[in-house]
């Protein structure tokens, strides 16, 4: 079967305290992940007030999200069909462990829905999607660790259908405060090619 | 253009061990759901439907396990093992394995589990089924909310076209926890009575358990009886509310549009909807509005939550199995606890179990993080 | 009462993560909701929990939260006349 080929046409890493674009740092931060994300919040002027309502996979991703398609220019005004494919190793067990917590000692059984609604990782999909406005494709998956090779197979199989446009595509990873993301936009167009080497290389 | 299947199926329920022991009770309009009185599960009694342990060990014993499992591994296994061994696969690299669930073995987090919290992670869950039976490939977990089972055969067959795979296995389910139910409860979704969708009186959601498996493939030898054709397939977010459903219903409205469009039809050659219909206010009411701009309001509904309730991960799966069995049996099974209309569209809720000549269907789910998911079936010509 | 405004305010904006907002911004009649101060149904679902948690308060109705929620007044007032602790 003939293949289309797709490129990469950015990508965002968030780790150590640091946000790089196109492999260039552009902003550098410090502290636990919560002073960090918000120095990262004021830094880019990001002007989202929801954002502090998020759980940390969600911010992690959103932010992630927010450098990315802002720098290529996607704006909710002008609809796109752009898919959201995220996958990591810890699903949302950050926060289910906060719910778990919360039900634990039956003398203080208090479940916060604003904890709870946070207990699937797809969730931070649905963030981005919300704010750019992407009535698109999602799917959330869990691997034991970045696996290229189903990424790179499943976000051709939803330009090859047509289902999408572009995909943002990639890993973000939330786990007792070690966390990690690496997203990255397949579309027609871009400097980097679209294979399971190059994602590998990026990443 | 490659054909793919939906075949094989297994449904653990509180009903039995096999796709058939639900389906008759559906036919026979008896529901799984109970009161349940439990305060270690949740402060209050609460309906479920509910997998009984003690016969799931002594079904799993007979599968020889070596080492302790969870109870969400031992159902998903002996629904698995069922289906793998109808299919007479060999498990070699071209026969993938997804899992579809949403919070896995979530009660190895709580303080009185004697398993290891690690076993909470879900590519924990992915390497014991992969292990159990020998797959040769690395397993893909979905976790998407409530639309996981029915995004699963989605997924199986995009890889599928893709030539990635020739068959895979899907292998969903999801525990009734008192992490779940607390959740529920302190969203003030849980019914206090049997769930009732799309009905006047609804007051919210039952949770129930199951565990569902299926094949998915591209092969067309040995085919179960029942199979069915996967047609068209999409997932679309509503980019409105992480938790309340749009009030538009774009997401789904956009789903089944994509759906109908993959499989080359109209709204109107739909001979079926199997809809989500958790029975809570929302959701009900945005289902209802996303099929009227369908033109779906004469095509016959139901919801199969009043029989087991929301079964989370697993419900997706098992309700397009429950649909495959209803095309093949020629009968529209009764959307249960259904009385009087309560949404503010027309839609054509199935009152009572029908006989009528059906060819295809569609199954349409919707959940957290404003995901919906549509996938249509089309019968074999025989 | 004065006092409970002032704790309201403050744990409004400590529980439901108003970042952005302080104490002395939020007026004892603003609306909560809608054009207010913005809160959405999981912060309506969050401040249930915080009735329970802080003041015995059970609601049991969520549309009963509706009038109770409408102002800071209008939720001291309630807690006022109902607390059990």
């Amino acid at each position: 079967m003939m293949k289309d080929n797709y490129r990469i046409a950015s990508y965002c890493h968030i780790k150590n305290n640091e946000i790089s674009l196109n492999g260039a740092l552009i902003f550098k931060g410090e502290g636990p992940f919560k002073t960090f994300i918000k120095m990262a919040y004021q830094h880019f002027a990001v002007d989202y007030p929801k954002f502090f309502k998020m759980d940390n996979l969600s911010k992690l991703a959103f932010m992630a999200g927010d450098v990315l398609l802002k720098h290529e220019k996607v704006s909710p005004e002008q609809e796109e069909n752009i898919a959201i494919v995220f996958s990591n190793r810890a699903s949302s067990l950050d926060t289910d462990r906060k719910h778990q917590e919360s039900i634990q000692d039956v003398t203080a059984y208090y479940p916060s829905p604003a904890v709870f609604v946070y207990t699937l990782p797809n969730i931070c999909i649905g963030e981005i999607s919300i704010k750019y406005k992407l009535y698109s494709e999602n799917s959330f998956f869990i691997f034991d660790a970045f696996n290229p090779d189903y990424l790179f197979e499943y976000s051709s199989s939803i330009l090859d259908s047509g289902k999408a446009e572009k995909v943002l595509c990639g890993w973000v990873d939330f786990d007792e405060e070690n966390y990690e993301a690496f997203i990255y936009l397949v579309s027609r167009e871009g400097s980097f090619i679209h294979s399971t080497e190059e994602i590998k290389r990026l990443y | 253009m490659n054909n793919t299947y939906l075949s094989h199926n297994n449904i653990v329920s509180s009903f039995g061990f096999d796709s058939q022991a639900a389906v008759v009770n559906i036919k026979n309009e008896v529901s799984g759901l109970q009161l349940v009185d439990n305060p270690k599960m949740l402060p209050e009694p609460f309906y479920s439907s509910l997998i009984p342990a003690e016969k799931t060990r002594s079904v799993f014993e007979t599968l020889n396990p070596q080492q302790e499992y969870t109870r969400l591994e031992q159902i998903l296994l002996v629904s698995l093992e069922r289906v793998i061994k109808k299919s007479q696969l060999e498990l070699n690299d071209r026969v993938g394995l997804i899992i579809s669930t949403t919070k896995g073995n979530i009660d190895v987090l709580s303080e009185d589990s004697p398993f290891h919290k690690n076993r909470a992670y879900l590519g924990e869950l992915g390497k014991i089924v992969q292990s159990f039976f020998g797959f040769k490939t690395e397993p893909i977990v979905v976790s998407n909310a409530c639309v996981s089972g029915i995004l699963a055969v989605a997924i199986a067959k995009r890889f599928i076209s893709q030539g990635r795979f020739d068959h895979v296995f899907i292998a969903s389910g999801d525990l009734v926890t008192p992490f779940i139910l607390s959740g529920f409860h302190s969203f003030q979704a849980l019914s206090p009575t049997l769930c009732r969708p799309y009905c006047k009186t609804r007051s919210g959601i039952n949770i129930g358990e199951v565990a569902a498996s299926a094949l998915v493939t591209r092969s067309d030898a040995n085919l179960a009886e029942e199979a069915v054709k996967i047609l068209g397939d999409a997932s679309c977010n509503d980019a409105n509310h992480i938790s309340g459903p749009s009030r538009t219903g774009e997401g789904l409205y956009r789903a089944v549009r994509s759906a109908l469009s993959e499989a080359g039809l109209v709204s109107e050659e739909i001979d079926y909807i199997s809809a989500h219909g958790t029975a809570t206010s929302f959701n009900d009411e945005m289902e209802a509005i996303a099929f009227d701009r369908l033109g779906m309001q004469k095509t016959p509904l139901n919801s199969l939550k009043g029989y087991f309730g929301h079964t989370l991960g697993a419900s997706g799966l098992m309700e397009a199995i429950i649909g495959m069995h209803s095309l093949h049996q020629n009968t529209l099974f009764t959307s249960k606890g259904f009385q009087e209309l309560g949404v503010s569209k027309p839609i054509n809720v199935i009152t009572e179990t029908t006989p009528r000549e059906l060819k295809t269907f569609l199954k349409t789910a919707s959940g957290f993080g404003g995901c919906n998911a549509a996938v249509i079936f089309q019968k074999l010509q025989k | 009462m004065g006092d409970i405004k002032q704790e309201l305010k403050s744990k409004i904006i400590e529980q439901l993560n108003l970042e952005d907002v302080t104490v002395d911004e939020i007026a004892d009649n603003d609306p909560l909701f809608g054009d207010g101060l913005g809160l959405d149904s999981i912060d309506a679902l969050e401040l249930i929990v915080m009735l329970d948690k802080d003041y015995g308060i059970k609601l049991s109705d969520p549309k009963e939260g509706k009038k109770i929620f409408e102002s800071i007044e209008t939720m001291a007032n309630y807690i006022t006349a109902n607390k059990t602790k």
